[in-house]
């Protein structure tokens, strides 16, 4: 009874390359025409650099650019981890007791609408810089986490529920056993949002901190090159930020699939 | 209220009652009485078979004796044998869907009772494989649900019902969603069990065919609110095999109980 191994038609296959190999393509298609163009037009790098340079200011300021991807990056999950967990306990909260959702919910709200780079220069003056830029990126984040959790908690099959009320279960034990697992797939649905928000919100953050001069994170090196008109260095910390955002989203994802897998259509082939 | 306590007296007797319900009637909050007044009293091991039209109250009678609900008026008493303590496990209930949880296995599905109530893991999971091979489910009891076809899945939930030995069964048209063969099988395995384990069975259903073909009694209901409007004995040589759903005899019973029917159905049409 092993139905984990579906076994794909051979086009599938090389439709499943294709969906891999094509964008590649593409984005070496334009690498080259870029290069050409900057290499033709004699584009200087300060207005354009070529992807070459790029690569090599990548290289050449490593040391500094690999300190700040560490703060950005630490940020990042600090900010996530908080969401995280702030966001599934507000919602744990919310589905015990009705009255601390209406009275709570509207705020929620009220910090998910206005936009974080507006309240950043507010929180850099209350707060000392580090925790600012982490509460920036926690407020990007929660708010998604929260709403798929209680969508998740509010989501239980009615005759499940009926069953563990038949069996007597408490309250704890119908939490942990029905409520949970059952919001399971949309918790993790959330924090995969989650992920790429707390990234944002730490930019915005530092970005607006980095107007008070002690940033050291990828978005003040952007910043910063942008003042000194150090364009190849510019694009060096863009091409990292990219990079840190994919590979947040691609680990989010496989830790979802992976817990999935054994049930969620979510996590299952399409086949069935 | 519910009454769940029967006196001593009646509990002794051969004959008990293992249900009973007294001028039950059941209003919802949006003021739609779906039930009543009603009565019922089943006796210990009978299997007897609820048909009614769509919306007559019939799943609600379920839901009362397994106390999911209370009544708004009447009594609704179930006798529980002595010394049993753990919560709902004097009633099995099997619903209409499988109701099984995804995101575990079959084992842990079947051992979901008996984890609520806190008996040990390997006691539970010694409970839930016997349950399972009762139901012949013996080998697939660590596959995913999802990977179960319908009439299995069914199955499932059968052995979680069965896991906590209870006295009484509810099924709420269990089979109703399976196609017609998977259901005469499951129809010779329930009635196999019924045999062997002597439950007392209760069993709601649309189907003319099934209700006469398992019980000993079919209780037929009118349209809403839901009351009595037939109680027809089903006598036939036990036990009952495939050769009963064959003969003038059950044809006959079939008839019976169609027009018992008949009513409730043209009283629908005004709905």
């Amino acid at each position: 009874m092993s139905a984990q191994a579906p076994v794909p038609a051979k086009s599938s296959h090389a439709q499943r390359a294709m969906r891999f190999v094509l964008p590649v393509i593409v984005f070496a298609a334009g690498l080259l025409a870029w290069e050409l163009v900057v290499r033709i037009r004699e584009i200087p790098p300060y207005v354009l650099p070529a992807p070459s340079i790029i690569v090599l200011t990548l290289i050449k300021d490593w040391a500094v650019l690999s300190q700040s991807l560490a703060t950005t990056l630490a940020t990042t999950l600090e900010g996530f981890v908080a969401a995280s967990v702030g966001g599934i306990a507000l919602a744990l909260l919310f589905n015990q007791s009705k009255w601390v959702e209406y009275s709570l919910f509207p705020y929620a709200i009220v910090l998910q609408v206005t936009p974080v780079i507006a309240i950043a220069p507010l929180l850099l003056i209350y707060l000392e810089q580090q925790t600012a830029v982490v509460v920036c990126a926690f407020i990007v984040a929660f708010f998604p986490v929260l709403s798929n959790t209680t969508l998740g908690l509010n989501s239980v099959d009615r005759n499940l529920a009926g069953l563990f009320q038949l069996y007597g279960a408490s309250k704890p034990q119908t939490l942990r056993f029905l409520k949970l697992p059952a919001a399971l797939p949309y918790i993790l649905g959330g924090l995969r949002i989650a992920g790429g928000l707390s990234l944002i919100g730490a930019v915005v953050a530092e970005i607006a901190a980095g107007t008070a001069g002690a940033g050291s994170g990828l978005a003040y090196r952007i910043a910063e090159s942008g003042y000194r008109l150090n364009i190849p260095r510019m694009f060096a910390s863009l091409l990292l930020l990219s990079l840190a955002g994919i590979v947040i989203y691609g680990v989010l994802a496989l830790v979802s699939h992976l817990v999935l897998r054994r049930w969620h259509e979510s996590a299952l082939g399409k086949e069935n | 209220m519910t009454e769940s306590k029967t006196s001593p007296a009646v509990e002794s007797s051969l004959t008990a009652l293992a249900v009973s319900l007294r001028g039950v009637t059941k209003t919802y909050d949006n003021g739609v009485m779906a039930l009543g007044p009603f009565d019922l009293a089943v006796r210990n091991g009978e299997f007897v078979s609820l048909l009614g039209p769509s919306g007559c109250g019939k799943s609600t009678v379920l839901r009362l004796i397994a106390e999911l609900s209370a009544p708004s008026s009447g009594t609704v008493r179930v006798a529980r044998h002595e010394g049993e303590v753990l919560p709902g496990h004097g009633i099995g209930f099997v619903f209409q869907e499988p109701t099984l949880m995804p995101w575990t296995n079959v084992r842990e599905n079947v051992r979901l009772p008996l984890k609520l109530a806190g008996v040990p893991k390997a006691e539970g999971r010694a409970r839930a494989d016997a349950a399972l091979a009762s139901v012949g489910l013996a080998d697939f009891a660590d596959s995913f649900p999802r990977e179960l076809s319908g009439g299995m899945k069914m199955r499932v939930s059968l052995a979680r019902a069965l896991v906590t030995d209870p006295d009484i069964l509810l099924m709420d048209e269990p089979f109703a969603a399976l196609d017609e063969i998977t259901r005469f099988r499951l129809n010779n395995d329930l009635l196999a069990l019924w045999r062997s384990l002597r439950k007392t069975v209760i069993f709601v259903t649309h189907s003319v065919f099934e209700s006469v073909y398992l019980s000993q009694r079919v209780v037929v209901m009118t349209a809403r609110p839901g009351r009595i409007q037939a109680d027809i004995r089903i006598e036939t040589v036990e036990p009952r095999g495939e050769e009963f759903r064959t003969s003038a005899a059950y044809s006959d019973y079939c008839r019976r109980v169609s027009a018992a029917l008949a009513p409730s159905y043209s009283e629908q049409s005004t709905l």
